[in-house]
């Protein structure tokens, strides 16, 4: 079906969407959810199972308490309440996947419920209700081998890998939210990066969406202003910041353009292609499987005591955006830069950098340029690029001591991300410091002067500006080793300029 | 020369820590009288006997190297297919799970190898323990010693003919409504339900996880309270397990055996003493009420109104429980598969697996269970089941704070001739009226031999307060030094 989309900005003229995300997060903790298996990544495949996570007859599961401990200071972060008493459920359907075939998860008695995330759009701030944030378990992987699409039809063999069965998974779901008007794309967006970033302030999980430890479905409607809200649709599996923002402003688009020529909205889920930022439709609600929930037999209900959530709630690390807020006057930094330094990643790194003696400018410096430069030709995070903040730091105190120039500190942080060794190791080992002697200077200068004597007459002489090419000869004998003002200031004075 | 296989537990325990005889003999002459009747009572689905033997020979080690034995080091058990043994085949009496070997040991059964004592083999069930009479078997019904042309109740039918043929001294039963005392009761052997909680559910394939509760079945009082007092205790894998002791109920039962129930106040349940139950199963349970109360119990009436509605919650309960338990036997990772020829979809090798696997009675409590679970069903159905559960419960703290135990005959009837009431339902589901209310509660019952109705015998039953088995078996100890053992006609 090929439709022209109206433009956006006419669809919000006319419409005003709600929207709604329930987010899955991965925990991080050392075991799974019901058993002690590992959950780190990779392995061969069915090599991190038992038969718990395996669901063989007789197994029975026995909840982690890091996983409850996770979810619960999740909850507390979103200002939500801690249910006293509340119960797994388990959610009843057919699928491979599942051990079970049955997930256990929490149905209508969540963890944490009522509770909110404020979020920055624009400068604007925007309070995103929290309906609930419960527990549950991942799945594990299949893969359809044969036949053409690589789904479940079609293909000759089904291979399962349940080492990611059982995984703690920690849903997060948003009450309905409206008024956002043109900004509703936006507003997702910044709403995702605020969770992960409260999340990994929380240390539970490392939040990587495109490890697929935190994925998104996004809710969508349209309502003409001042009516009822419309049929939403569900879009599953938006697994990238940027990848939630068109998938609410495509789906818009699409339901605008149905609604506009007279149609109405399916309650279904969709499909959201990276390639192409369309939705497609999936499973449509009015033929969808009754999970038939109820109370999970196999495990008692969870009774939090109510002090040691006041402990876990006492304990929180200050929230990521009053943390930015803080550290942005800190460090001086202009709305656009501390900007920069958010999306580049950086924020505790420079944080750590300036704590272990550097300048938040130089730190900020060496981040946002060098480092960045390089995570970005290597395409890891930059965390990952192979320098610590304590490394920076000395690096930049070595800057400052004079003992480096700006050319041969960069060649020493590439000595530190190849793994060479400390700054200071770099740049004795490799030989690299300033020469200061101005004795050892005196006679480079000497050298160049003699073997260039054409370009000492035109010095001589009054052109000054020749002495560049005797510059350059002294740094090259030195190594780059010299500080070029001194040795300009140097031979200008040999030669009496 | 004596015939072990007549022997106590008890008593073949003290012959191999004395060294009289060896726990391979014992063994031994068990294999042999299974060897020489099973083929007539099918108690057994699987004989392990060289695992059997090579457990009784480290036992032999064991006491020639000087080690402790423990009470029932050397004694062998049978125990029902329904629980996970490494490497032996566990079927749960099904087709879908034909040829499983699963690859770890039930917690009752790591706890049983670590006693010493010597596991003979697997017994027959009714089909995931669904039924009353093991004749839901995949692999056929077991016969009833005492008249093999009738049932020896069920689901744990196979464990308990095992006793009172002499194919074993003890085995393990599981009692999701009745399935170890109904048993207990039609083939005159004692069969126990522990405290829901007292006993780990860990590698116990799940028929209803909130009812299901394996337990200890013996010829005799003091034999099952020493094998419970060996499987019971808190176990972490089972988070429904209790972390308590196991209440003292050997010291119990040798106490009752004494006689002396002065002091105790038994209640006799008036809802299942009127109607309802055979004349000779009510005239053998009122001379054993009379002979409790000669033993210096004091014997009062106690209504509990809402027992009548046990049965209905039950068959709500257990079957919503178990279309979901068996939601995994799909073909997919273990046991039975049908259809995989490389042409149909995953779904329909699923289906076909499930449509081939299971039996009828399965098929019935997995469709009741999914219709009582489905939305705009639920309240109506599981949800007023759950009400009544806790109705049931209260009548029974009421009652308890009333009385020491609760009595009543184990089951309305004695053992039935086979097929008698396979084509009604509901006629089968009658046998465990007496049964199902402990079960909804999570106390402790058990089942003991008290007269014969026919010539074949009737059970009397405990109920306890949970985590009061000890309790139990001190009156079960009593009412068997007044009434005796009865022994069956000889096979
Ligand atoms: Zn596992």
């Amino acid at each position: 079906m090929t439709t022209t989309l109206p433009a956006y900005d006419e669809v919000v003229a006319r419409w005003e969407p709600v929207i709604g995300l329930e987010t899955h997060v991965e925990l991080g903790t050392n075991t799974k959810m019901w058993c002690g298996c590992p959950t780190d990544f990779g392995g061969e495949p069915n090599t991190r199972v038992c038969p718990v996570c395996l669901g063989l007859p007789g197994s029975l599961p026995v909840a982690n308490k890091a996983a409850i401990e996770a979810t619960i200071r999740i909850g507390l972060a979103l200002n939500c309440s801690i249910a006293e008493w509340c119960r797994f459920a388990r959610k009843n359907y057919f699928y491979p996947d599942m051990p079970k075939n049955f997930q256990i998860s929490q149905y209508d008695e969540p963890l944490c419920f009522d509770g909110y995330l404020d979020v920055e759009v624009n400068g604007e701030l925007v309070r995103i209700g929290i309906e609930r944030v419960h527990l549950e378990e991942d799945t594990g992987k299949t893969l359809h081998v044969g036949g053409a699409t690589g789904r479940i039809h079609g293909a000759t063999e089904s291979l399962v890998d349940y080492n990611r069965a059982g995984i703690p998974l920690v849903e997060i779901v948003t009450k309905p939210i409206p008024g956002t008007g043109a900004l509703a794309p936006e507003v997702a967006r910044a709403y995702v990066a605020e969770l992960r970033d409260v999340i990994r302030s929380l240390g539970v999980s490392d939040v990587r969406m495109e490890e697929g430890s935190l994925r998104c479905d996004v809710n969508t409607s349209l309502n003409r202003p001042g009516e009822e809200w419309g049929t939403r649709t569900e879009t599953k599996n938006v697994n990238s910041l940027r990848s939630v923002e068109r998938a609410v402003r495509s789906e818009m688009l699409r339901q605008a353009s149905v609604l506009d020529a007279g149609g109405r909205i399916t309650q279904e889920t969709r499909h959201f292609h990276e390639d192409t930022g369309d939705t497609t439709p999936g499973r449509s609600k009015e033929t969808a499987t009754d999970y038939r929930y109820f109370p999970e037999p196999d495990l008692v209900p969870l009774a939090p005591d109510t002090a040691w959530v006041a402990e876990l709630k006492a304990a929180l690390p200050e929230l990521p955006r009053l943390r930015r807020k803080r550290i942005q006057q800190d460090w001086g930094l202009s709305d656009l830069d501390m900007q920069s330094v958010v999306n580049a990643g950086a924020v505790e790194l420079i944080e750590a950098t300036v704590a272990a003696g550097a300048t938040p400018a130089a730190a900020r410096k060496w981040w946002l340029g060098e480092l960045s430069r390089r995570a970005n030709e290597t395409g890891v995070e930059l965390a990952d690029v192979g320098a610590t903040p304590a490394q920076v730091a000395e690096l930049q105190g070595l800057v400052d001591a004079g003992k480096l120039n700006d050319k041969l500190a960069r060649t020493v942080l590439e000595g530190v991300v190849a793994g060479e060794g400390s700054p200071t190791e770099i740049m004795t080992n490799r030989n690299l410091e300033v020469v200061s002697d101005t004795g050892a200077l005196t006679a480079a200068v000497d050298e160049a002067i003699a073997a260039n004597p054409d370009v000492a007459d035109k010095v001589r002489s009054g052109k000054v500006a020749a002495a560049g090419a005797l510059v350059g000869a002294v740094m090259k004998t030195t190594r780059g080793q010299a500080d070029a003002k001194t040795v300009r200031e140097l031979i200008l004075e040999r030669l009496g300029a | 020369m004596t015939d072990l296989t007549k022997l106590s537990a008890v008593d073949l325990a003290g012959l191999v820590a004395t060294g009289e005889t060896s726990a391979v003999e014992v063994t031994q002459a068990h294999l042999d009288r299974i060897g020489a009747v099973d083929e007539r009572v099918h108690a057994f689905l699987h004989v392990d006997t060289e695992g059997a033997l090579a457990a009784a020979r480290a036992v032999d080690e064991r006491r020639a190297a000087g080690e402790e034995l423990g009470p029932l080091a050397g004694v062998p058990v049978a125990v029902k297919d329904v629980l996970t043994t490494k490497g032996v085949p566990t079927t749960v009496g099904s087709k879908i799970l034909e040829g499983w070997r699963p690859p770890y040991d039930s917690t009752i059964v790591e706890r049983l190898r670590a006693a010493g004592t010597v596991m003979l083999g697997k017994t027959n069930m009714d089909e995931f323990a669904m039924g009353s009479s093991t004749e839901y078997s995949a692999y056929g019904p077991t016969r009833n010693p005492w008249d093999t042309d009738r049932i020896p109740g069920g689901s744990g039918g196979g464990s308990a003919a095992a006793l009172a043929a002499y194919e074993a001294p003890l085995s393990i039963g599981s009692d999701t409504g009745g399935s170890i005392r109904q048993p207990g009761a039609v083939t005159g052997t004692v069969g126990a339900k522990p405290t829901y909680g007292g006993t780990s559910r860990y590698g116990l394939v799940a028929f209803s996880s909130s009812l299901d509760t394996p337990g200890p079945c013996a010829r005799n009082v003091l034999d099952a309270a020493l094998l419970h007092q060996v499987i019971g205790g808190h176990d972490p894998r089972d988070s429904t397990s209790i972390p308590a002791p196991v209440p003292d109920v050997v010291g119990a039962a040798r106490l009752g055996a004494s006689g002396d129930l002065t002091g105790v106040k038994l209640g006799v349940v008036t809802e299942f003493t009127g109607e309802g139950a055979e004349p000779g199963v009510m005239a053998a349970f009122r001379e054993s009420v009379e002979a409790l109360a000669k033993l210096g119990a004091e014997i009062v009436e106690i209504s509990c109104p809402h027992f009548r509605y046990a049965l209905p919650a039950y068959y709500l309960i257990a079957p919503s429980e178990c279309s979901s338990n068996l939601a995994r036997f799909d073909g997919v990772r273990f046991g039975l598969r049908v259809g995989d020829d490389g042409n149909r979809s995953l779904e329909e090798v699923m289906s076909l697996t499930r449509e081939a696997g299971f039996g009828p009675e399965v098929k019935r409590r997995i469709m009741i269970g999914t219709y009582a679970l489905s939305s705009g069903y639920y309240d109506a159905y599981y949800g007023q089941a759950q009400k009544v559960r806790t109705l049931i419960t209260r009548d029974f703290t009421t009652a308890f704070e009333q009385v020491d135990a609760l009595i009543s005959p184990t089951t309305p009837f004695v053992a039935f001739p086979i097929g008698a009431r396979t084509s009604d339902p509901y006629q089968m589901y009658l046998a465990d009226l007496f049964t199902i209310p402990t079960n909804l509660y999570g106390g402790p019952a058990i089942s003991v031999p008290c007269g014969l109705s026919d010539g074949l015998p009737v059970g009397l039953q405990i109920m306890a307060p949970t985590m009061a088995d000890d309790r139990m078996y001190r009156v079960a100890a009593a009412l068997e030094s007044s009434v005796g053992t009865f022994t069956p006609p000889a096979l």
